[in-house]
């Protein structure tokens, strides 16, 4: 079928050809970049594993880094610290997170939430490392010491922006008409929002919490001046203490293999945690159908 | 009976009447429990404005003897050095832009053709599936990147990219002098992987906010897809795309941690080279706060602090404010 005789069809002269080729060229550099930045995430996803996954074994979480050279080995006091710290920084990050995501959701209009909103956004986007600063300078340096405390506290402010927008953003979502129910059958407002609206939204705000709780797990510059780093088991909060990240931290400018692909070790098992955190907030929250 | 809608809004404000006067009769007895359930969550609320207040102010107070020491000076002083109690971040600043520029002159081509084909171009099966693995890559802590930056892309650098660079690139005075693999360069990329899926994230939900209808009157007209981005898709969101940008460069500006572990952290003279080491405002205190406890030392290390904070607030609400000119009251994925 000749096209020029088409009545419908645009002739094919030069000038359609150079927009089809322009168009061409384009999709092609548009599938470039988006390969580019999935192959970045495969590539450090699969070397990581590849380098640490032969050396995650039971005693990676139960015993004492080795003496420098020797084989062996693990760490577990990072693990252990990890699992303190996150704790602490939950005492702080939860209620004082949650509170301000009901009240922003719950009474949150005029300008004071909206100065509120305004703090926990820029809240979100100070590094991390001032956080450091300021409970290095407020514990670290009057105290005289490094301590896990101090490490919580670090990560507690942190915590509180991711746990405040997500639990606000989920109790938007529950309906009008069930808090109207729960007014319309003589509730006040305080017990509608406790017990009515709370446990609507509670899978997206537990989903909340544990994917600030894997944030704060992988964080590093803060804990660099605060927890500052051990290698014994220490479950006193006065005192320093390990972490993953830090552990991992120290473990790169090892001179000795077997600290290196320990690190690799550890670093799988952050990633593992974050990874598995976004899924659950993904699918909590219906993501992947809600979102086109 | 059919209602018009004059007696709709006549039994509307009847039952509003009604709902005022059940809630008037009342009041008292119910609304203590509101109150104090209100307060005790407003309570919260001013812990966390007092945190953010105390965090401020820690950083202003405690770097006050180095500005009333140094003033402007501590901006443009070469060095930062401990033992003659002279401190001065010009390298500093001079790393932290250089590595930041770097990284937003790559992320932002890269980061926006991967938003317009998650956009325009992928087929819509796979497309919330692949914007989600993108913005996973936020989710890699910066250590895990720090310590692949360290171990693998700078003996890389070292051993044949910077070599590479320089023989087929050394005209230009950014590939010159000697490879060291740790430096600018490396710093540049990791901040690269760092702040592609940013750029990426707020890309692709600006564009989503463009109306399809625009679209496809352009597609009726004849237009290819091509011009369809060009004359309608990115006019359209160009102010949120801004906004995305500088959200990406305040994240730059402020990432400790990987950018630490891959900058040398040795001073150079400001050249032009990316070869050469240097630091960046973070990376100078997260390596020299063991040192520093008191005195301009601690008060120089805090100032620092304070001048990342205030690039980073300036750029976050700067780039909120653009966003928010978009029409949009968050934006996804800046959580995650």
């Amino acid at each position: 079928m000749s096209a020029a005789a088409h009545p419908f069809l645009p002739p094919r002269s030069a000038h359609m050809l150079r927009r089809r080729a322009s168009n061409l060229l384009i999709l092609a550099l548009a599938v470039a970049a988006a390969l580019f930045a999935v192959a970045i995430l495969i590539y450090l996803l699969l070397y990581v594993i590849v380098r640490g996954l032969p050396f995650l074994n039971v005693s990676f979480f139960t015993e004492l880094p080795a003496a420098f050279g020797s084989s062996g080995g693990g760490m577990g006091e990072a693990v252990q610290g990890t699992l303190i710290l996150v704790g602490l920084a939950s005492i702080m990050g939860i209620p004082l997170g949650l509170c301000t995501g009901i009240y922003l959701s719950e009474f949150g209009r005029g300008s004071f939430a909206g100065a509120v909103r305004f703090t926990v956004m820029v809240l979100t986007g100070i590094p991390t490392i001032i956080f450091g600063l300021f409970a290095w300078v407020l514990i670290v340096i009057p105290s005289h010491g490094f301590s896990g405390l101090s490490g919580g506290v670090a990560l507690g402010i942190i915590m509180i922006p991711i746990v405040a927008s997500t639990s606000e953003e989920v109790l938007r979502l529950v309906p009008k008409e069930i808090r109207e129910a729960s007014l319309a059958l003589g509730a006040t407002e305080a017990r509608t929002i406790l017990s009515v609206v709370l446990p609507a939204a509670l899978n997206g705000i537990i989903t909340g919490i544990v994917l600030a709780m894997a944030r704060i797990a992988g964080e590093t510059a803060p804990l660099l001046m605060t927890a500052f780093g051990s290698t014994f088991w220490n479950a006193d909060i006065t005192q320093p203490m390990d972490a993953l990240p830090l552990r991992i931290f120290v473990f790169t400018n090892s001179p000795y293999p077997i600290q290196i692909s320990q690190a690799y070790a550890g670093s799988l098992v952050l990633i593992a945690l974050i990874f598995i955190a976004s899924f659950a907030v993904r699918w909590a929250t219906g993501g992947f159908r809600r979102r086109r | 009976m059919k209602t018009t809608p004059l007696m709709q809004s006549n039994i509307a404000a009847q039952a509003r009447r009604v709902s005022a006067l059940t809630r008037r009769g009342t009041r008292g007895k119910r609304r203590l429990g509101d109150i104090i359930f209100r307060n005790f969550t407003l309570l919260f609320v001013l812990i966390t404005l007092a945190l953010v207040v105390g965090v401020a102010w820690i950083l202003v107070s405690y770097s006050l003897p180095t500005i009333t020491a140094f003033g402007f000076s501590f901006l443009t002083n070469q060095a930062f050095d401990p033992v003659h109690n002279v401190f001065g971040v010009a390298p500093a600043i001079f790393g932290t832009l250089v590595t930041s520029c770097f990284a937003i002159i790559f992320a932002v081509p890269i980061g926006i053709g991967a938003a317009i084909f998650l956009v325009e171009f992928c087929p819509l099966a796979l497309r919330s599936m692949l914007a989600f693995v993108m913005e996973l890559l936020v989710a890699i802590p910066s250590v895990v990147i720090g310590l692949w930056g360290f171990l693998v892309l700078a003996s890389w650098l070292n051993s044949s990219g910077e070599p590479w660079l320089q023989s087929h690139l050394g005209f230009l005075p950014f590939f010159r002098g000697q490879p060291h693999g740790l430096g600018l360069l490396a710093a540049g990329i990791v901040l690269v992987i760092m702040i592609l899926p940013l750029i990426i994230s707020v890309s692709r939900e600006v564009m989503l906010t463009v109306p399809q209808s625009q679209r496809e009157a352009l597609l009726a007209l004849g237009a290819t897809r091509w011009e369809v981005i060009r004359h309608v898709v990115l006019p359209a969101s160009r102010v949120g795309i801004m906004g995305g940008i500088i959200l990406a460069l305040g994240r730059a500006l402020g990432e400790t941690m990987a950018v630490t572990m891959v900058i040398g952290n040795q001073a150079t003279k400001p050249s032009a080279s990316l070869f050469d080491t240097g630091y960046t405002l973070s990376s100078v205190i997260a390596n020299q706060f063991g040192e520093a406890t008191q005195g301009l030392f601690l008060s120089a290390l805090l100032e620092a602090g304070l001048l990342v904070f205030l690039i980073t607030l300036a750029t976050n609400v700067l780039a909120r404010w653009l966003v928010a000119r978009m029409g949009r009251m968050s934006i996804g994925g800046l959580n995650t």
